[in-house]
């Protein structure tokens, strides 16, 4: 019968449709500005950076290494490196960037900046409701707009951030341990420095041998 | 057109209807469809050529959506290449990135581990999945089947592309293969929430099936519309599904093995006629055995590394030569041709596109039929235009 399979397609589109009502498998729909889905884990929408303590212009990780400025498939970073140094969170002197611009008209969301980046400093946010009226101020992320703290990342990303701390961490153990070693071999250096200098101040007293005297010019 | 069996001839030669005296009446009409035609799967336009309602020549124009990214390839190092491989075609970013990723693993010689490489089938069997779902939904929507299949098959898609956020961090640019592997594990849980979802998907598929497969309309519409024949499809270098509806057996699946997919057993579906009705049935297929793959990959995966130990991010400098790397994307064969001169970036970078080699025959697919019906044609070659235009 021609319009059978019709009939049979729309029994297809009534179950679905009555089906909505009482299924939560058809019901798909999300009011969005009043409900939210919740987030994934892994999701990524634009690059922050991340710093240690309360003071995000002396806790800032980033060294500006401009890896990934290089790296950048759509170049939307913009370093500027700084001529003196401050310390870093194993509390050796490091240069820091003065500019740290993000184009977040430009940046393509594609998370390579924090994979090269070998410092732990730079972490994908999960904000989305960015829409702003101005096109270029409001997009350009400063320093300042594109800090966050270490707390807000682990509270994004717990898993994520608690392997970039235990890397962190390691570094930091490592850092110590190493200005320990150097701390002890510098003691040991001094003392051994110390040690010879004595042996020399002891060595120095030792009266000199008189030169052999001459034998006597023959007559 | 070449014969084939078992079609009722055809003649696609259209003349214009003549009066007593010989002189033609009326005159041919040629309009410009598109670029922004919402048939047109993104900013293309056809110059169509009409005499009545029947086409009698058609040009393809394209080039709106052109990104220069074969340049930019040539400019930025390998991995940078990697994310605008996924905004190539933008419904399959996972065998984009595979075929890449292949072509480098192929330069630089890596190996890829075990578990990556499973991990790499399940990832583009579920792209081949909801590629082939949201095309059905549109290629019914240029019939006229205004929004409910489409938004039937946006409503499974979802739960894929679910899946994909979940690992990768991005529903459609997923940026997730990595030379060597891939960038993050997939973790127990994954794998279940993506055996419950194969599961699922042969119901949506049956209740689909019910919906369309023999709906009467669809029939009228595609059943010996936009015939292809084998001889011309070799000659046009056709690849993917549509190749196969016109009754050639080539899958790079089955035919280069790449990756692991000589360890599963599937089918690969073959359609007879090469007109739209076939191209329709081999997709379907095609999710079908899809599906299999799926169910034997997710039992089978094994644990362990998913990163060659040799690879590495920042200073990846593979060593002098050329490489061609090709896999079996959704639209057909996805090829990358790449020259290395030992330096950071490839010195020549250069796509194959399925679904721009696929457009080549739209001409002799129309020819003869009506302009509606070269709308459903279109639809059914699976183009994307972030591919075609590049």
């Amino acid at each position: 019968m021609i319009g059978e399979q019709i009939i049979k397609g729309m029994a297809v589109t009534a179950k679905n449709f009555f089906g909505s009502y009482v299924s939560k498998e058809r019901l798909t729909t999300v009011q969005y500005p009043e409900e939210h889905l919740a987030q994934k884990e892994n999701t990524r929408q634009f690059p922050f950076l991340v710093y240690d303590g309360d003071d995000w212009e002396t806790g800032l990780r980033c060294v500006a290494c401009q890896i990934c400025e290089k790296e950048c498939p759509p170049k939307c970073i913009y370093i500027v490196k700084s001529k003196d140094k401050k310390p870093d969170y194993k509390g050796q002197p490091q240069i820091y960037p003065v500019t740290f611009d993000i184009d977040i008209s430009v940046c393509m969301s594609c998370q390579i900046c924090v994979e090269v980046c070998p410092f732990e400093s730079i972490k994908m946010d999960t904000k989305f409701e960015l829409s702003t009226a101005d096109r270029f101020g409001g997009l350009l992320l400063t320093r300042d707009k594109l800090a966050k703290p270490n707390t807000y990342y682990q509270a994004i990303h717990p898993q994520d951030a608690a392997e970039s701390d235990a890397v962190i961490a390691g570094e930091k153990a490592k850092a110590e341990a190493k200005a320990k070693a150097a701390a002890e071999a510098k003691v040991k250096a001094d003392a051994e420095v110390k040690a010879k200098a004595a042996a020399a101040a002891a060595v120095a007293p030792m009266p000199v041998p008189a030169p052999p005297t001459p034998p006597p010019a023959p007559q | 057109m070449n014969a084939i069996a078992g079609l009722p001839a055809k003649s696609f030669e259209v003349k214009p209807k003549l009066d007593e005296s010989g002189t033609p009446i009326g005159e041919l009409l040629e309009i410009s469809m598109g670029p922004h035609h919402p048939s047109t799967h993104g900013v293309f336009r056809m110059d169509v050529v009409l005499d009545g309602e029947t086409v009698v020549k058609l040009k393809p124009v394209f080039g709106y959506l052109h990104r220069n990214h074969e340049k930019i390839g040539e400019n930025i190092s390998y991995l940078a290449s990697m994310p605008y491989t996924d905004r190539l075609d933008y419904f399959c970013s996972m065998t984009n990135n595979w075929a890449y990723a292949l072509t480098v693993e192929k330069l630089a010689g890596l190996a890829v581990p075990e578990r990556a490489e499973y991990i790499r089938v399940i990832m583009a069997e579920l792209t081949r999945l909801q590629n082939h779902t949201c095309l059905i939904g549109f290629f019914v929507q240029d019939m006229g089947a205004l929004g409910t299949p489409m938004m039937y098959a946006f409503r499974e898609r979802e739960k894929i592309l679910d899946l994909f956020e979940s690992v990768s961090g991005a529903r459609m640019m997923c940026n997730y293969l990595r030379f060597g592997g891939v960038r993050v594990d997939v973790n127990d849980e994954w794998i279940a929430q993506a055996k419950q979802v194969v599961s699922a998907y042969s119901k949506f598929l049956d209740e689909f099936g019910a919906f369309l497969t023999e709906n009467e309309i669809v029939l009228a519409r595609t059943q010996f519309i936009g015939v292809m024949s084998s001889a011309q499809a070799v000659n046009a270098s056709i690849t993917g599904p549509m190749l196969r509806a016109a009754g050639v057996n080539y899958d790079l699946r089955k035919v280069d093995k790449y990756g692991i997919y000589s360890r599963f057993n599937f089918q690969v579906p073959v359609g007879e006629h090469g007109d739209i009705y076939d191209r329709y049935m081999v997709r379907v297929l095609e999710m079908r055995e899809s599906i299999k793959i799926l169910e034997q990959a997710l039992r089978d995966i094994p644990a362990g590394p998913v990163m060659d130990r040799k690879s590495k991010l920042r200073g990846f400098r593979p060593k002098p030569g050329e490489v061609y790397g090709r896999v079996e994307g959704p639209k057909g064969e996805l090829g990358f041709y790449l020259i290395s001169d030992g330096s950071p970036n490839p010195y020549r970078y250069r796509v194959r596109p399925p679904s721009f080699i696929n457009l080549t025959l739209l001409e002799d697919m129309c020819l003869g039929h009506r302009i509606s019906d070269a709308v459903v044609i279109l639809g059914s070659v699976d183009i994307v235009l972030g591919e075609v235009d590049r």
